[in-house]
């Protein structure tokens, strides 16, 4: 990971094992307040957000200053992008300044690939179009550790937008690295059959009883509203179709876990029952979202050699 | 008296079914003669020994830029590109700034072709006002001027009562239509094929369907109006089997294919290299497949290169706001002979048909051969010479081209228009 993250895609088993281990390391540091440790006491990361969130980025801001580093934020809508600047002239203003990685989120899929081909510093991506999200998949696959012995032979259905989703290609990629089964469902127009031969393990379907029917796992995706170029499905009768309401648990295995990467719209893809039921595991999510941006941090900034 | 005699060379005139060993002569700037041992008294000699003299090759559709888009191409510095590609007349389409759509602007790219342009430039001129697809175009006027075709490439006309308006028209000026077939909602805004590619790279997909759909659309069109019509860069392989149909029916429709819709699919596109992004995309190998099967049956007429300069700093960004097009002037021959002749899908005679009788019978004009009194247009290319493409040496002023650093066996050697070499290695 010395060259940065771009995504899941190109990572071999290993280094996301060891992403995933060095994350627990870190949970214990992240649950106790103030611990701040000095791994990466002088070193600075640029979070670069062309595109709003709050979450992903606070969560890099603080993985970044509990590990001793310097964190500065920059939004899109704060710095000469809004003046016309582009993309290169910003990125190369901001690597003159040095930093040792920049995270980067943008609207763009594949704009932090390009950057990459072009400038020396390393690049996390923090979410490009909708091509990946790599830590929100490392994250997820931390929860679910958390709860399961292992991701091998797990049934994972992943619910929603799933052409226009970033998180679903990350984890499919990842948890088929792992060798569990994942059931993409959603509205045909939302499920393209080419997503079933991206990985292996991966089945299609647009009944949402079917796909929840034993799964080990439930990971729900948000109704990705400024995503959607086109009414590709009538929005009235989403819920009814496609929303994970408490009656759905029963068809998944007893111990399922509910998983969502937030922010969630209660009553349009999760009923308020759902999220906030025994099941559900959203919070964990947040929380392991900085470990395991810290472990990232970590590995990209030390070149993985880990004291 | 100037005389230039082309010695040795392979001649290959399709036109007057002629393929053999000869010499090619020329004298103030027309054929004079073809045959063996000809007198070279006072003559320039060109010894062709070991390659192929053939009659100019003809693009048929290129994109020069001026007026409008100076710092991407000029008439001169894409008259010079397609002359290092072999090309000795070429079609420029339309989407200048302001947009050839009257004949004050086909003149002006006339005059600064015959003052400025080291190749024959014969304009294509738009189909509807400013290429907006709602009103025709002052078509007779700028056949007046010298447009050889109309079109609104880059758009497609999307009104089908517009494009019937426009096929009955310009039938009544003997010009073909030539259309740029995308239906707009359906590829809504993509970036590239789609197919798994596009899905593992979360770019959003333009489906095969968005051209099928206005090529089946066009051809009925056609039919209807009794137009002569020809599909712009044809890419889809559903595309090709039904302009095969319609030829099989008698209608008069034509159809070009560009170099790399058959040398290229969208599994070999560098992710998020904009060098790879045109429309219509690179699509996958089996229509890839079907053009060059297309190009082998006589199904697809003419190779043409869709060349479509943009300046660095339009293709240094997200891909998504790259726009589409690339070079193609210097770099279709080469391909051409790797994927089509080497293979032996066709022969060298089907391959000089492409680049001369096809787009000439396509625009009617009046070139593409070596007869007796032709213009002094000729290409002369070699079969194995092996060369690897520098698009920074290119002629373009843009240098957006995804084949930098590609190895070449074969390509052009000399370019002679109105009987002067216009270019040689």
């Amino acid at each position: 990971m010395t060259g940065g993250l771009l995504g899941i895609e190109d990572l071999d088993r290993a280094e996301i094992q060891a992403v995933l281990d060095r994350a627990r390391d870190f949970q214990a540091v992240q649950r106790a307040s103030f611990s701040r440790l000095d791994v990466l006491k002088g070193k600075m990361v640029v979070n670069l957000f062309f595109e709003a969130s709050t979450r992903t980025r606070t969560s890099f801001e603080i993985a970044a200053r509990r590990l001793g580093a310097d964190a500065i934020s920059i939004t899109a809508q704060a710095s000469s992008v809004e003046k016309g600047e582009s993309l290169v002239d910003t990125l190369n203003t901001l690597a003159a300044m040095h930093p040792h990685a920049i995270i980067m989120r943008h609207s763009a899929s594949g704009a932090p690939h390009f950057l990459a081909r072009y400038l020396p510093t390393p690049i996390i991506n923090a979410g490009d179009g909708t091509h990946e999200h790599p830590t929100q998949a490392l994250l997820d696959a931390r929860t679910i550790l958390d709860h399961l012995p292992s991701l091998e032979g797990l049934r994972v259905a992943i619910i929603g937008d799933i052409a226009h989703s970033r998180v679903a290609r990350s984890n499919l990629y990842l948890l088929s690295k792992f060798g569990a089964g994942i059931v993409l469902c959603g509205p045909a127009p939302l499920l393209p059959q080419e997503m079933g031969r991206l990985a292996p393990g991966v089945t299609l379907t647009t009944q949402l009883a079917e796909a929840i029917r034993d799964a080990d796992v439930i990971m729900m995706l948000r109704v990705q509203l400024e995503r959607m170029h086109e009414a590709a499905y009538p929005g009235s009768e989403y819920f009814k179709f496609y929303g994970l309401r408490l009656e759905h648990l029963k068809l998944a295995k007893p111990n399922v876990i509910v998983m969502h990467p937030g922010p969630i719209n209660r009553g349009r893809e999760i009923a308020s029952e759902v999220a906030d039921s025994q099941r559900s595991v959203i919070l964990n999510q947040v929380e392991n979202g900085i470990a395991v941006r810290m472990a990232v941090l970590e590995r990209v900034l030390t070149n993985g050699a880990v004291a | 008296m100037s005389r230039v005699v082309i010695a040795n060379g392979r001649v290959i005139d399709p036109l007057s079914k002629l393929d053999g060993v000869a010499d090619v002569a020329m004298v103030d700037g027309r054929i004079a003669q073809v045959g063996r041992d000809l007198d070279r008294t006072g003559a320039e000699v060109f010894d062709a020994a070991g390659l192929i003299v053939a009659p100019g090759f003809i693009d048929m559709h290129v994109h020069l830029r001026e007026p409008g888009f100076e710092h991407a191409e000029t008439i001169e510095s894409g008259a010079r590109a397609a002359a290092a590609g072999g090309f000795t007349s070429i079609c420029p389409m339309p989407n200048t700034s302001p947009v050839n759509d009257n004949a004050t602007v086909t003149s002006y790219i006339v005059e600064r072709a015959s003052r400025l342009a080291c190749v024959n430039v014969f304009p294509i001129g738009a189909i509807t006002k400013g290429s907006l697809g709602e009103e025709l175009a002052a078509i007779g006027s700028m056949k007046q001027a010298g447009i050889v075709a109309i079109s609104d490439d880059g758009k497609p006309v999307m009104n089908a009562r517009v494009m019937r308006r426009a096929m009955e028209y310009a039938a009544g000026f003997g010009l073909p239509v030539i259309n740029h077939c995308e239906d707009l909602h359906l590829s809504a805004g993509g970036d590239m094929h789609e197919g798994q590619v596009s899905t593992r790279l979360g770019l959003r997909g333009i489906p095969s369907a968005s051209e099928d759909v206005m090529v089946a659309r066009d051809l009925l069109l056609a039919e209807l109006t009794g137009a002569r019509y020809h599909v712009a860069h044809i890419s889809a392989r559903h595309s090709v089997a039904m302009v095969r149909f319609a030829r099989h029916r008698g209608l008069p429709v034509t159809c070009e294919a560009t170099p790399h819709h058959f040398a290229l699919h969208d599994c070999e596109m560098k992710p998020y290299d904009s060098n790879y992004k045109m429309k219509p995309p690179l699509r996958h190998s089996s229509d890839a497949e079907a053009v060059a099967q297309g190009l082998a049956d006589g199904t697809v007429g003419a190779i043409a290169t869709d060349h479509a300069p943009h300046p660095g700093s339009e293709k240094m960004q997200e891909f998504e706001k790259c726009p589409f097009g690339i070079l193609g002037l210097e770099t279709a021959l080469g391909l051409a002979l790797e994927h089509l002749v080497h293979p032996g899908r066709i022969t060298v005679g089907k391959l000089v048909e492409l680049f001369t009788t096809g787009p000439a019978g396509i625009l009617s004009l009046n070139r593409g051969t070596l007869a007796e009194g032709a213009p002094g247009d000729v290409t002369i290319f070699s079969l194995d010479r092996e060369w690897t493409y520098d698009v920074n040496k290119s002629f373009s002023k843009s240098r957006n081209s995804p084949f930098h650093g590609h190895p070449f066996r074969g390509g052009p050697v000399a370019t002679i228009v109105k009987g002067e070499f216009v270019w040689r290695i």
